[in-house]
């Protein structure tokens, strides 16, 4: 239990998938001019990452690294499968998507047309791709399908809170008097610097 | 009525290389590639690499395509799209590991995003899709170029100015800075002043071209 709280607090603060990696900053830019917008989009991401890292993480350990069909057979102990890591993560969290996209389509129509176009964009939000890739790269530190589903979890609150915070601040400044060459996405830079900067407080925090 | 065979480095294919590096640049006017932009511009050397690997793939995967543009079902364009992007990215990250092994294992992740680096996938559904392959290689070029100076020249102010180096070569030690006081401003290095810098870029560009101010 400690280390699954661990874990969550880590991935939402400490490795924030915003301010400590940059995953994900396309659709965080381009989806936080209202608040509306960057909550939908935030929840989508939280949706799609818990799905996919844990189908990953089966993966991982019973497909792709060395090793691991030693299930379908002793001979098979030496096979290292992992340079198709990033095709079949890929496959997964495209696949995922699609099927998130016919489940809202059938059960909410209405959170389906506010979503829109950004529902399909997320399969090529790096972010949810980065997570399946941390998770393979910290195979010490996530040694379970629990796990990886609670890191799955924890990246996406992280990136929801970082679009969230990004999106209310840029509402408000809209009434600032911001340089014109700066008005916009140049700004917009700046203040997230600012807010990564915030969140290196989090940074010597050992869990 | 017969097609004008155009020449093939027409005004029309010369404005295609030109665009992306200051009036439709793929960072700072379409916002597209913005992860690796900040994250691998530590120093000068990955990001250089990043740039080229990633055009690589902007330019091959254009070109794959674009010839394929007639033959793609709409509706499963995008799982197409991602797994031509997929399989070159396999490719360049196994020559890379080949070649500079060190280099790769500082790019780690960032390899493999080049897979959702979103300035391929939006070179490939804005253009690729709808143009023939030359015109599409030469888009992919440009886009290429746009990327990989802002990449350079993020990663040239942040390693002089966090680490006094370029390319490892000691630059500020040489020019007699430290003794004169300079301390290497280790904000630098880290992250959020990769997005200042970006920011900082942004505002100089716009200033310059004031048709590229935001109303």
């Amino acid at each position: 239990m400690q280390d699954l709280v661990n874990i969550f607090i880590k991935s939402i603060f400490i490795d924030n998938m915003v301010f400590a990696y940059f995953l994900g900053m396309c659709s965080y830019l381009a989806v936080s001019k209202t608040v509306k917008t960057s909550v939908g989009m935030g929840a989508a991401v939280i949706f799609v990452l818990c799905v996919t890292v844990p189908t990953n993480y089966l993966l991982e350990n019973y497909v792709l690294k060395e090793g691991a069909l030693v299930w379908l057979g002793e001979g098979y102990e030496n096979v290292d499968l992992s340079f198709l890591s990033f095709i079949m993560f890929i496959a997964v969290i495209a696949s995922m998507v699609q099927l998130v996209e016919m489940i809202i389509e059938k059960f909410s129509p209405a959170l389906y047309g506010s979503l829109g176009i950004f529902l399909p964009l997320i399969a090529v939000n790096c972010a949810i791709l980065g997570g399946s890739l941390f998770m393979q790269e910290r195979s010490d530190d996530i040694t379970n399908i629990t796990e990886a589903t609670v890191f799955g979890l924890g990246s996406g609150i992280g990136w929801f809170l970082a679009i969230v915070g990004i999106a209310a601040i840029r509402e408000k400044i809209r009434y600032s008097k911001v340089p014109a060459p700066l008005r916009g996405l140049g700004i917009t830079f700046i203040i997230t610097g600012l807010m990564g900067i915030a969140f290196m407080s989090f940074m010597g925090i050992k869990l | 009525m017969s097609e004008q065979q155009e020449a093939l480095f027409s005004k029309k294919n010369r404005k295609l290389l030109s665009d992306p590096l200051d009036d439709n640049n793929p960072i700072t006017i379409q916002v597209l590639g913005i992860c690796s932009a900040l994250a691998i511009t530590v120093q000068l050397k990955p990001a250089l690499v990043m740039a080229i690997s990633a055009g690589v793939v902007m330019c091959v995967a254009n070109v794959i395509v674009s010839l394929m543009r007639n033959l793609i079902p709409s509706r499963i364009r995008i799982i197409v799209q991602l797994v031509v992007i997929a399989a070159l990215v396999i490719l360049v990250d196994q020559i890379l590991k080949a070649f500079v092994y060190d280099v790769s294992k500082e790019l780690s992740v960032f390899v493999g995003l080049i897979i959702t680096n979103c300035i391929i996938m939006g070179r490939l559904e804005a253009f690729a899709l709808a143009n023939k392959p030359w015109r599409s290689f030469l888009d992919g070029l440009g886009n290429a170029f746009g990327y990989g100076w802002i990449l350079v020249a993020v990663a040239f102010f942040r390693e002089l100015l966090g680490a006094g180096t370029l390319f490892g070569y000691p630059v500020l030690e040489n020019l007699g800075l430290y003794d004169m006081g300079y301390e290497n401003n280790g904000m630098m290095i880290l992250p959020p002043m990769a997005l200042v810098t970006v920011g900082i870029i942004i505002w100089i560009q716009r200033w310059k071209n004031r048709k590229l101010i935001e109303s």
